[in-house]
């Protein structure tokens, strides 16, 4: 065997054992019937696909992509600026870089529940507020849209921070140097040259906030409580309380297949997906 | 005295080096002016001072006789042919010479586009419009480089090594025809180089740099032939030091016997080598010094090792404090 063929086989065998295979198992159960006590049987149906035609699935799906996608342009608009900030920080790019992922330090499930202490009725920023006579009702800032959104911003920020960072870092100085030589103001040259050339890199970090943020279900169960409910949570409830493997399995290959749409309608001309 | 561009009692000091020690010198309007000099004699710096991409630690820029060292870049009417000629890749040959039209407050269409028309034909582009740069050929780059700064008309072209990125064969030709071209449209050029050469067949004028001094300003036979320095002489074509007087190689005679009524030396021929259109001879002087000597081909060729005496007039002795 050749010797990079073996250094590739760990790897992919890992991915073939834990990712192939269990996609393969999850399409072949969403065809399948639901058990009585959960697991699946015969016989091959196309109903859970047609289940998920319901409006009220729809309306999930919808709100999914809509906070997915808000989460990751505030992501973009937070994360650009920043990791510009880093690129011209000189010596101190390395603290700055670190401070960024100081938080991963943390377990993501800590951190939510940080927040929660934060945004609940009783939590910090209310006492603080009623205390100071600012407010006098508690500010409703938990268990809804905004609350999630907030919840994904700060947890993919460096997903976002860190490939901008790489770009902007490869970025050729001297292009910025001869836009400002032929007249170009910092704002001029920030849209017409920095933005334009770091484009892919930009789109990258979309996608590599937004695809994660669809399957989320921690952080919408944690800071989005019932009213909230995301594909994510639709799964997981499938899989669990619900008992019924089979849609589950058909709501999550539905959200790939959909994901996976958008993404390819997204994408540059003559460019991958990545 | 008609000058453009002046530098008065220019410094730049860096943390680690001073890149740029008290340079004052004035360019013309309409010249083609060099700064050369080896690496990191602070030619670039000079450059980017005057471009605006660095600030000096003192003295200042005057440009038609504004002060414009403590401006931007952006604000500055001068435009600057980078080493790597830094073409905007995501943008077509047309958009990058558009480009510092465009951002002009109130651009005006027609204006812009017979401009841009012009100056790609002045370049010779045309037809290559929509191209991206890296449709293109380094010849072809150099000159949307060109072309994108002198579509601005600006005061000063300053050029850093335009010509280090193409290859040898090229940039004889690209040298002759960036001459051309200033001739034509006039502009003055500030032209960065550390090749002598280049410096020498381009220049109205020429400034030898060396660690950050200003050392000799001169025409280029000015300098060649009375070099005020050593550094200088030794720089611009080569130089022979004969008990502290210079004497250019052309300048050097070998025979076999010595001559009658001037002074010679005597030596052995190390080396001996053709060079088609003359002979260049390497003799080592019994003080140990070697000489270089560069002869027509009609002469003798001398063999290595032969003993031999080499002379020269009294003329073309350099003396050099």
């Amino acid at each position: 065997m050749k010797l990079r063929t073996l250094f590739i086989t760990p790897a992919a065998a890992l991915m073939l054992a834990t990712l192939a295979v269990p996609l393969l198992i999850i399409c072949v159960y969403s065809f399948l019937t639901r058990g009585a006590y959960g697991g699946v049987e015969q016989p091959f149906t196309l109903e859970n696909y047609s289940r998920l035609l319901d409006p009220l699935y729809g309306a999930i799906f919808v709100r999914s992509f809509w906070i997915a996608g808000v989460a990751a342009v505030l992501c973009l608009v937070l994360g650009f600026p920043l990791a510009l900030f880093i690129t011209r920080s000189g010596t101190r790019k390395n603290l700055y870089l670190s401070l960024v992922i100081l938080p991963f330090w943390t377990s993501f499930l800590i951190r939510t529940y940080a927040w929660m202490f934060l945004l609940r009725d009783t939590g910090l920023i209310n006492t603080v507020l009623q205390v100071l006579r600012i407010i006098h009702e508690p500010l409703p800032m938990l268990y809804n849209n905004g609350a999630v959104i907030l919840g994904l911003v700060y947890g993919f920020l460096p997903f976002t921070v860190l490939p901008l960072y790489a770009t902007l870092e490869r970025l050729d100085k001297s292009l910025l140097e001869a836009a400002a030589d032929l007249g170009s103001k910092p704002w001029d040259t920030l849209f017409r040259v920095t933005i334009p050339l770091c484009a892919p890199g930009i789109r990258a970090a979309a996608i590599l906030v937004f695809v994660p943020c669809l399957g989320t279900y921690l952080t919408s169960d944690l800071l989005g409580g019932s009213k909230t409910i995301l594909i994510g949570n639709l799964v997981q409830n499938q899989f669990t309380s619900a008992r019924d493997w089979s849609f589950g399995a058909a709501a999550s290959l539905a959200l790939m297949a959909v994901a996976m749409i958008l993404l390819f309608a997204a994408r540059g001309r003559g460019e991958e997906l990545l | 005295m008609d000058a453009i561009l002046e530098l008065r009692q220019l410094s730049k000091r860096y943390p680690a080096h001073h890149a740029v020690r008290d340079i004052s010198l004035a360019v013309q309007r309409g010249e083609f002016f060099s700064l050369v000099g080896p690496s990191g004699c602070g030619k670039t710096t000079t450059l980017r001072l005057v471009a605006g991409f660095e600030t000096p630690t003192a003295g200042g820029v005057w440009l038609n006789g504004d002060r414009i060292d403590h401006l931007p870049p952006y604000r500055r009417n001068v435009n600057t042919v980078f080493q790597n000629y830094a073409l905007f890749p995501h943008l077509t040959v047309r958009g990058n010479v558009e480009f510092g039209l465009r951002r002009t407050r109130t651009p005006n269409v027609e204006d812009v586009a017979t401009r841009v028309r012009k100056v790609i034909e002045q370049v010779r582009l045309t037809g290559k419009e929509s191209r991206k740069p890296s449709d293109l050929s380094g010849g072809e780059r150099q000159r949307v480089a060109l072309a994108r700064s002198l579509v601005l008309a600006p005061d000063v072209l300053l050029l850093d090594e335009p010509l280090s990125a193409l290859d040898p064969q090229l940039r004889k030709q690209v040298r002759s025809e960036l001459k051309d071209l200033q001739r034509r449209v006039g502009v003055t050029f500030l032209f960065v180089t550390h090749d002598q050469e280049e410096a020498l067949s381009l220049s109205d004028r020429l400034a030898v740099m060396n660690a950050g001094v200003l050392e000799q300003v001169g025409t280029p036979q000015e300098i060649y032939q009375r070099p005020r320095t050593r550094f200088v002489a030794s720089f611009l074509g080569s130089m022979n030091w004969i008990d502290d007087i210079g004497v250019r190689p052309e300048a050097i005679r070998v025979s076999h016997s010595a001559p009658p009524g001037v002074a010679s030396r005597c030596g052995t021929v190390t080396r001996s080598t053709f060079l088609g259109s003359s002979v260049q001879a390497e003799v080592q002087l019994e003080s140990g010094d070697r000489v270089l000597a560069q002869m027509p081909v009609d002469g003798n060729i001398f063999a290595e090792g032969e003993l031999v005496h080499i002379f020269w007039n009294s003329l073309d002795e350099l003396r050099v404090p």
